[in-house]
């Protein structure tokens, strides 16, 4: 996994609440098999005027102009701007695949669903918490200034405005710190082997027809 | 201290390790698999050269990208049928406890066929790669969706790392009048907390009006708690459980039965837990509902009317009903039973049980579907749900009611497969979600019970089926 300390991003605001994955990386692209390649096809029925379908190629799709990921001020963006409930509804982690392979990197609302919001730690991807009137003035902000930026700092916990102002954010000791070594989860569990073991031998003594 | 809550139990007997902040290597009992969100995890086993820690407790079938029709042709789409094969070939390397292949006869949805099995049992913790996982806590199990990421994390390890979630009663006494059923009362519990009223939270379901309900209903239930942005969704075991469980082909036999039943009936919360949040509603006061919008909490009784966003005073909410309202090609204030429908699907892994056909088959008994249905069908959940209804005869019903009766699979709730609505089309649905796009792009759903659906297909626009029992 990538891992992740600092950004400095340009912010692409997404104005909607209860975005659910199938609105971030429709069905049909889940047939494919790799965890690479989503990044075209994000929020796809948004962004383009055709239907989209796996191998095509977006280059020569035509685009909807109103969508907000293809106005020009919003190029390059990696700090994605969005309202409550982001990433509701199925648990598929094509979402973020999505997300990251696009290029965003920081995604903040003032609320996640559960399941994503855990699937994004385990691709690089860092969901801030922010409180609803914060979100509200970002988004004005964002409105109003070409070019806004942020600045996330993952060891401090912070989000500074261009003002120079910020705000902080929770996150498990955990996460962060898979987060800023980009460490493997899998890798990291194992070291407990042992333990896992252990638990499962007095698991099964205590609840044998687990194990038939 | 207080006593502790099904939730805690469920949790507290699962924990490997804690570390200080609280995150928890949480033993996982059974693995549910499916084709969709799982290549990518085994590939990942793969390529780190692992293999799975206990591949007896997987439970794996293809089903998102199954058709539901023709199937001496196979599958025609290529990229569907190389993510069936990937998993035929994955289940080969590396084995499972139980794997029913496409056109296996016990082949059908991952959350209906694990039930079915006694695969799924009280007291488990149960993962899969869907959402919709929830659906066990029917049975008293702690079950939850996952992401790919976690699939190979459990396969590798037999465990989650994860972090407490909140407890959340969600109390319905009373009792609920004939026509209205589990899935409504998931729907106004939806319409009430909204579609994250239960995030951060795992919630279980109490009160004389779960007590009442079947196993299928439970399932239907449970099924639901995600639309409610709840992960898991609980039930206590009691009698029903037991007795649905006993006698199938994984549930223990004999003194291991004897033991479990004793276990499991420890499984309730304690009359003096304390709980996060406690929601109260009335069964009487339920209604049939229908969604009209394209979030599951834009949902309203059968009586009511679309709403107008011109008499809603908060912005966000009155942009999502604008949204909502262009999509749906619904205007303000249109009474829900003036909306016509063009097609109807019956299934899903919410309403695909055999309980689910028979409440549906009761209300199209000698009837036929308007002529403005375009397309009516019934997906049963299992091979096995299939069999049991054709030798109750209610193929039979549904065929003579001008419904198709189809093979078993997700079909078109998530319209993977080759059963969609094309751009515009109505659908009485008896799926999960009616998200922009979710069964076809530019299909219109409305989420309902069974023998809603099956007013609607009679009618034509939706009734309230209260009238036609």
């Amino acid at each position: 996994m990538q891992a992740f300390t600092q950004l400095d991003g340009l912010v692409c605001p997404l104005d909607r609440a209860n975005v659910d994955t199938d609105a971030i990386i429709p069905k049909q692209f889940l047939k494919s098999i790799k965890r690479s390649g989503f990044g075209p096809y994000l929020f796809d029925e948004w962004r383009y005027l055709d239907h989209g379908e796996p191998g095509m190629d977006c280059s020569r799709r035509p685009r909807n102009p109103d969508f907000v990921l293809n106005q020009p001020r919003y190029q390059g963006a990696q700090i994605l701007l969005t309202r409550d409930n982001f990433g509701c509804g199925s648990s598929r982690e094509h979402a973020p695949w999505a997300i990251a392979d696009y290029g965003f990197r920081v995604i903040i609302a003032p609320s996640f669903a559960d399941i994503f919001f855990s699937n994004c730690y385990k691709n690089g991807i860092l969901p801030i918490v922010a409180d609803a009137a914060m979100v509200d003035r970002l988004f004005k902000e964002c409105e109003a200034n070409v070019g806004f930026r942020l600045k996330v700092d993952l060891p401090s916990q912070t989000v500074t405005l261009p003002s120079g102002e910020s705000f902080g954010f929770d996150i498990t000791p955990h996460r962060k710190h898979c987060l800023l070594n980009g460490l493997d989860e899998i890798g990291l569990t194992l070291q407990h082997a042992d333990e896992i073991r252990a638990f499962e031998a007095r698991h099964q003594a205590a609840q044998p027809w687990l194990f038939v | 201290m207080a006593g502790k809550t099904l939730y805690d139990k469920l949790w507290e007997s699962h924990v490997v390790r804690e570390e200080a902040d609280g995150t928890c290597l949480l033993y996982i009992d059974r693995h549910l698999v499916h084709e969709v969100t799982s290549p990518q995890a085994f590939e990942g086993l793969r390529l780190a050269g692992r293999k799975p820690w206990r591949s007896a407790s997987i439970v794996a079938n293809p089903d998102h990208n199954t058709p539901t029709k023709d199937w001496d042709k196979g599958i025609e789409d290529p990229i569907s049928r190389l993510q069936v094969e990937t998993l035929d070939h994955n289940i080969k390397e590396f084995g499972a406890l139980v794997y029913f292949p496409f056109k296996d006869s016990r082949q059908g949805i991952i959350h209906v066929i694990g039930p079915e099995h006694g695969t799924t049992l009280p007291g488990m913790t149960v993962v899969c790669g869907d959402s919709h996982t929830s659906t066990h806590g029917a049975f008293g199990a702690l079950a939850h969706g996952i992401g790919t990421s976690e699939v190979e994390h459990v396969l590798a390890t037999q465990t989650l790392v994860a972090k407490k979630s909140k407890r959340m009663l969600i109390k319905v006494e009373g009792r609920l009048e004939r026509g209205v059923t589990a899935k409504d009362v998931a729907l106004a519990i939806i319409g009430k907390i909204g579609t994250a009223g239960g995030t951060g939270h795992a919630i279980e379901f109490a009160g004389e009006v779960i007590r009442n309900l079947s196993m299928e209903g439970r399932m239907t239930l449970c099924n639901m708690a995600i639309e409610a942005g709840a992960r898991a969704g609980i039930v206590a075991p009691d009698e029903k459980t037991f007795a649905y469980l006993e006698g199938r082909p994984y549930a223990p036999k004999g003194e291991l039965w004897t033991q479990a039943v004793a276990y499991w009936k420890t499984l309730k919360s304690d009359p003096d837990a304390v709980f996060d949040a406690v929601v109260e509603l009335n069964g009487a006061d339920i209604a049939p509902q229908v969604t009209w919008g394209t979030s599951p909490e834009q949902v309203l009784p059968i009586g009511g009317c679309v709403p107008d966003p011109a008499q809603e005073s908060d912005a966000v909410r009155r942009a999502s009903i604008e949204n909502a309202l262009k999509y749906m090609g619904l205007e303000p204030n249109t009474p829900i039973e003036q909306i016509w429908v063009d097609k109807v699907f019956i299934g899903s892994c919410t309403n695909s049980r055999i309980e689910d056909l028979r409440a549906a088959a009761e209300v199209l008994k000698g009837n036929r579907i308007a002529s403005n249905i375009k397309l009516a069908m019934v997906v049963p959940g299992s091979g096995m749900v299939k069999r049991q209804a054709e030798a109750e005869g209610l193929d039979e019903i549904f065929k003579a009611a001008g419904f198709e009766w189809r093979e078993p699979g997700c079909s078109m709730c998530l319209a993977m497969n080759a059963d969609r609505l094309n751009p515009g089309e109505r659908c009485a649905s008896t799926s999960n979600r009616n998200f922009e796009g979710r069964q076809g792009p530019g299909g219109r759903t409305h989420l309902v019970s069974p023998q809603m659906a099956a007013a609607a297909a009679i009618a034509g626009h939706f009734v309230d089926v209260r009238t036609l029992l």
